[in-house]
């Protein structure tokens, strides 16, 4: 199993879509074009003139480059990783040429544009650039296969596992169809725990594995646990990160529900607003700082997640409102390509 | 045929004391059991004790409020202490300090055998064993308990104002009267850093019931503090009313 998925291990392109993902690309090619103006032209005022010439050149090219990264990124990255580099870095070779080929019968011949020193210029940053989002992805990949060993042996917490399949065994004698449902549950529970959590999936599994959580928890802990759910307008069809809610509910029952005897209540609110999905989990905060460390990793695990798939389109923040502990992500919404796709449910 | 053993379950997961009132019932044939009773907190096990004839304890480790070893901390000072067996799900540090103490425990889910044996060996705790437990465990108890004409007290630790050591005593102040206890100072001060300060040698106020701090009159460097509730003018001494300035931020 873990072989098959080896040449996935080799890296991820970017998403060329993302403002984080673009911002810095054009920031680097604006650089180091001012940097080749100046050692051309020997002066940092000539430099900026010279730039703005080269201008009409460059934005047009940077830019098409980019829209055709964006565009062209689903077909990018189903190509495997190695072909999908080759095809990036020859885009970024061809497209300004052929900028500066049009723009030169258009507006005649611009000055110091010439085709082997574009050739030169968009190489060398084309294989920069690409090199360092390699080394990113691949410092970030190796997070993502760790955050299923945790999954497996701190998300689910012992504690949580032991304690479930107790309840289920009260059940049994006395009521065995909800034992039944209650083992149910749990096996989609550890499904989706042992899957490749590195692909996107629906944000409606992920409510639905939160609601398979949930109903074990509500089994052990009884009226102790109420959860208020605000998801009628939520874009089920919005692609997430797998088991970013799920955890982040297990840690407010853990730290807002279980350390008081007369319980409390775990808001969900999910929505979309403009092209952005909104993620709110609110639970009681217990007032004092003990067992506070497993919460930190847990959070720092998904926004490493987060930033992988969007970069600086996603954010997660976690933050005390008087005696409520929030936590808020925001994330581009994006949709499967065929809506009810999904092979799970 | 022997007496039955008397139990009580306290668990505060209603499906976990199900269980094991079941598997209790299993065991039946080889070993008569009488479950006198069930709770889901530490206190009411600790009332239940005190009203009811009860040999052996079976006591969940994790529950909110008071936890499994404060109640068996307390509950030693009880005048015929129960055996206590410690149920927990999952809990490597515990376990440890189980097997060395030679402290009755069961894994839940709990199978019907072990809990015969259990039940068959069951022993009343040994202070080292508690203590042992408790550091496995690191946590402030919520009460503070003595036994008064033969009954245990418990008092809340969020309701005391100050502690003061006095000779062999430590007295315990609330706002509405007092108490004598065996302990010392500096333990309390290291269990309850977190809600209570030292002002003096022999005293610890709580925190957050600092109302007022001023010099006296007359003494060089001669402070006063004064708790909320209480008309009573506490004295600081020198060393420690630096280390109160900065503990209390300035």
């Amino acid at each position: 199993m873990r072989n098959k998925n080896h040449n996935k291990q080799d890296g991820v392109l970017p998403n060329f879509c993302h403002f984080g993902v673009s911002l810095k690309i054009i920031l680097a090619v604006e650089a180091a074009a001012y940097a080749q103006a100046w050692a051309a032209s020997g002066g940092p005022v000539n430099a900026l003139s010279l730039l703005i010439s080269q201008s009409a050149l460059l934005q047009p090219a940077l830019l098409l480059t980019l829209v055709t990264l964006c565009v062209g990124g689903r077909a990018l990255r189903s190509l495997r990783y190695s072909a999908g580099l080759a095809v990036v870095f020859c885009l970024a070779l061809t497209i300004p040429s052929l900028v500066a080929l049009s723009t030169n019968r258009a507006l005649g011949d611009i000055p110091q544009a010439s085709l082997a020193g574009i050739l030169m210029f968009s190489g060398i940053l084309a294989l920069l650039l690409l090199g360092y989002f390699h080394l990113r992805s691949k410092a970030l990949s190796p997070a993502i296969t760790e955050a299923r060993l945790e999954a497996l042996q701190a998300r689910i917490r012992p504690h949580f596992l032991f304690n479930s399949l107790n309840a289920v065994l009260s059940l049994v004698r006395s009521d065995p169809r909800r034992a039944e449902r209650a083992l149910e549950d749990l096996s989609d529970l550890f499904r989706a725990l042992m899957s490749d959590s590195r692909t996107l999936a629906p944000l409606e599994d992920e409510i639905a594995l939160t609601r398979a959580y949930l109903n074990l928890e509500e089994l052990r802990l009884g009226d102790r646990l109420k959860v208020v759910w605000y998801i009628d307008k939520m874009p089920a069809d919005a692609l997430i990160p797998p088991l970013i809610i799920q955890p982040l509910v297990e840690n407010a029952v853990y730290h807002g529900i279980e350390p008081h005897r007369e319980g409390g209540e775990i808001s969900l609110n999910v929505y979309r607003s403009q092209d952005m999905v909104h993620i709110v989990i609110r639970n009681p905060y217990a007032g004092e700082g003990h067992h506070h460390a497993g919460n930190k990793i847990a959070l720092a695990n998904i926004r490493e997640r987060l930033s992988l798939h969007f970069d600086l389109d996603a954010t997660l923040k976690s933050e005390l409102l008087g005696a409520v502990y929030q936590v808020h992500i925001t994330l581009p919404y994006t949709r499967a390509r065929t809506p009810s796709s999904s092979p799970r449910r | 045929m022997p007496a039955p053993l008397r139990v009580l379950l306290v668990d505060d997961e209603a499906p976990a004391r199900r269980r094991l009132a079941e598997v209790l019932s299993d065991c039946a044939a080889t070993l008569p059991v009488q479950i006198v009773g069930e709770t889901d907190n530490g206190l009411d096990a600790l009332s239940l004790l005190q009203k009811l004839p009860v040999d052996a304890l079976l006591l969940d480790i994790r529950m909110p409020g008071m936890d499994g070893i404060e109640v068996a901390q307390h509950l030693q000072k009880l005048h015929r202490p129960p055996a206590v067996i410690f149920t927990t799900a999952y809990d490597t540090y515990a376990c440890q300090a189980f097997e060395v103490n030679a402290v009755d425990y069961l894994m839940k889910p709990v199978r019907a055998e072990r809990l015969r044996t259990a039940l068959g060996k069951a022993h009343t705790l040994s202070q080292v064993a508690l203590d042992a437990l408790r550091q496995a465990h690191p946590k402030a108890r919520s009460h503070l308990s003595l036994t008064e004409k033969g009954r245990m007290v418990l008092i809340p630790v969020d309701e005391i104002v100050y502690l003061k050591a006095e000779a062999k005593y430590v007295t315990v102040r609330t706002l509405a009267r007092e108490f004598l206890i065996e302990e010392s100072l500096v333990r309390l001060e290291s269990e309850f850093a977190e809600k209570f300060v030292r002002i003096h040698r022999n005293c610890l106020v709580a925190r957050n019931r600092i109302a007022e701090i001023g010099k006296l009159p007359g003494g060089q460097d001669a402070h006063y503090l004064r708790l909320s509730g209480l008309n009573e003018k506490l004295a600081v001494s020198r060393r420690q009313y630096s280390n109160l300035r900065e503990a209390l931020g300035g």
